[in-house]
């Protein structure tokens, strides 16, 4: 009772800091719809349909959701490396709240944060011909937060240990970068070099982009939108589980790392 | 200390190495609940470290400290409830309002809705930032963010307040308005204070001293005590005739006299109680009477052989590259 109060608190504060910074938000969807639209146009007119129905806007409009959650998860990293650097983080580590709680809060936190923008890049689809019901909202949700708690903590774990904002950024945008681009966010996984399969498949995110591409545009994971590992089609669930085992391995270390620091 | 109960600090043979460099080296010490305790010495004496050991953010190599009974390697979290701080840093959440910072401690700690509204209102107009409340705290000046974290230390009620070095950085009417508070704070409270400065004025509001260098006590006393270790009172009296005078205080108190200018100056054990019979008493019409204590300093220099003013100096100077740094980013 007295840990999940702890993560309350850091959850509130951190998602009370961003609202306070709503221009934050402005930013951190112009650069997903940029994307989408010139990516969309730009390359769309060109390629046709990849699956019946399917063109490649709506193809790369579930990757652009990943990719902003993806992207805005891994604030939770940046906001301890913050906080350090401006000595909020003190304040937290002489509370008496658990260290687990605090790694816990942060990560929840950056993932509320990664779920609306999430949802706000979603307001978007029927701009581009893509229609959802309710439902499918209430199925992508989980599948958001799975990738923001499972990327969000691995962000918490580099921020350990990384502790200049310099370095923790230069960090980031070497990891941030190829974690995009190679998660079949912009093009299918079927035809792909070898080499490039290997590391899609190597890459967490891509099995969180996956789930959500199959529940959005409702194409099974048999279509050129699945994952084959080791000559094996991965259901829905083999994705999420797979994605849960990456984030329940990243979040023990987090909290491991966070509790050890000096 | 007569009642050993009455200690709420208790260190013991207390030792911090960082690799090979002991930053604190086997100290002992004990401060008295209601007590105004400071630790004084230059910087990279070891002051922080002992806070932060004290203040469970470093575990000691070896040796015990208790807070409250409380021990702070095994019993953090009863430790951390039981005291407040005030850093050498701000560690202020700047894109908050003052009032939401409060907010955000009550929680952390664990203080009732009910309470926190009203302590946090009589708090932060204590520290006169009542009118500010809902302003972003990035918008304050040094000295209102020092003021909040003071407030801030105060809502849970600790025991036992920390400040180190609360005053660095800031000008001498907000340092002076600081020490009212705290004074006021003792008085009303109860509360304990350590508190670690390398300014010697500040010291001597303390109740007691403790002079560190190199990691190691060198002297734990009242302020007055101290400064009589060091040198007795300087007197200065200024007469109608000076060498009759002098030949006067030769003769009857058998000490030594030197003119300097148009007085006389010596020393005596106790400036206080020597003065009223000696002017009584004295024969050669005075003009005038000047007692000066030893101060601090001298003390500082006695016991450490430097003065403690050479770092006064440069740390001045990192906290305004520290301002000037954070300023910088905004």
């Amino acid at each position: 009772m007295h840990h999940l109060n702890g993560v309350y608190i850091i959850w509130y504060r951190d998602v009370l800091r961003f609202w306070h910074d709503r221009t934050r938000l402005v930013g951190s969807i112009t650069f997903p719809l940029l994307f989408l639209f010139v990516f969309g146009s730009g390359l769309g007119s060109r390629m046709g349909s990849l699956a019946p129905g399917v063109d490649f806007t709506a193809f790369i409009f579930p990757g652009i959701i990943g990719m902003t959650v993806l992207m805005s998860s891994f604030m939770a990293g940046i906001s301890v490396v913050w906080d350090r650097e401006f000595g909020f983080l003190k304040e937290v580590l002489v509370a008496p709240i658990s260290r687990a709680s605090v790694a816990i809060g942060k990560t929840l936190g950056s993932a509320t944060i990664a779920l609306l923008q999430g949802l706000i890049i979603l307001l978007f689809a029927p701009l581009i011909g893509i229609s959802f019901s309710f439902g499918t909202v209430l199925a992508l949700i989980p599948l958001m937060l799975l990738l923001a708690v499972a990327l969000g903590s691995m962000g918490i774990l580099l921020a350990t240990r990384i502790r200049s904002m310099e370095a923790f950024q230069a960090v980031m945008q070497m990891l941030m970068f190829p974690m995009v681009f190679l998660s079949g966010a912009f093009f299918p996984m079927d035809g792909l070099p070898a080499w490039m399969s290997v590391l899609v498949k190597l890459n967490p995110a891509t099995y969180g982009i996956a789930p959500i591409r199959q529940v959005l545009l409702g194409i099974g994971p048999e279509s050129s939108f699945g994952i084959v590992l080791f000559g094996q089609t991965l259901s829905l669930w083999n994705n999420v589980t797979i994605l849960a085992g990456f984030g329940t391995v990243m979040i023990l270390l987090a909290v491991w790392s966070f509790g050890n620091q000096q | 200390m007569e009642n050993m109960s009455d200690n709420i600090i208790r260190v013991e043979n207390l030792v911090k190495k960082f690799g090979a460099l002991a930053a604190v080296n086997d100290i002992s010490f004990n401060v008295s609940a209601g007590e105004i305790f400071g630790f004084l010495g230059p910087n990279g004496a070891g002051k922080t470290t002992t806070i932060n050991i004290l203040c469970t953010l470093t575990k000691p190599t070896s040796g015990t400290a208790t807070i409250d009974g409380l021990d702070v390697v095994h019993q953090q979290s009863q430790v951390r409830r039981t005291i407040g701080l005030v850093f050498q840093d701000p560690s202020l959440d700047e894109r908050l309002s003052g009032l939401q910072n409060m907010r955000f401690h009550a929680m952390v700690y664990g203080v009732p809705g009910s309470v926190q509204k009203q302590r946090t209102e009589q708090l932060l107009r204590m520290v006169e930032l009542w009118d500010k409340r809902n302003q972003e705290v990035r918008t304050y000046s040094g000295g209102m963010k020092r003021r909040l974290e003071l407030a801030r230390g105060l809502l849970h009620r600790p025991k036992v307040l920390f400040l180190d070095e609360p005053t660095l950085g800031l000008d001498p009417q907000t340092r002076n308005r600081i020490w009212d508070y705290i004074i006021d704070l003792r008085r009303r409270e109860g509360t304990t204070i350590f508190l670690t400065t390398h300014y010697m004025d500040e010291a001597e509001n303390a109740d007691r001293i403790a002079i560190i260098d190199h990691g190691k006590l060198v002297a734990v006393d009242t302020p007055g005590k101290l400064k009589k270790m060091v040198s007795k009172d300087i007197i200065c009296v200024k007469t109608e005739n000076n060498d009759d005078a002098a030949e006067e205080i030769k003769q009857h108190y058998r000490i030594d006299v030197r003119r300097d200018g148009e007085g006389i100056t010596f020393e005596v054990d106790n400036g206080e109680e020597f003065l009223p019979p000696f002017i009584k008493e004295f024969s050669t019409r005075i003009l005038s009477v000047s007692l000066r204590h030893p101060s601090l300093d001298d003390v500082f220099l006695k016991l450490t052989g430097r003065e403690i003013r050479e770092e006064e100096v440069t740390n001045d100077l990192k906290a305004m590259v520290w301002q000037h740094g954070r300023r910088m980013r905004h």
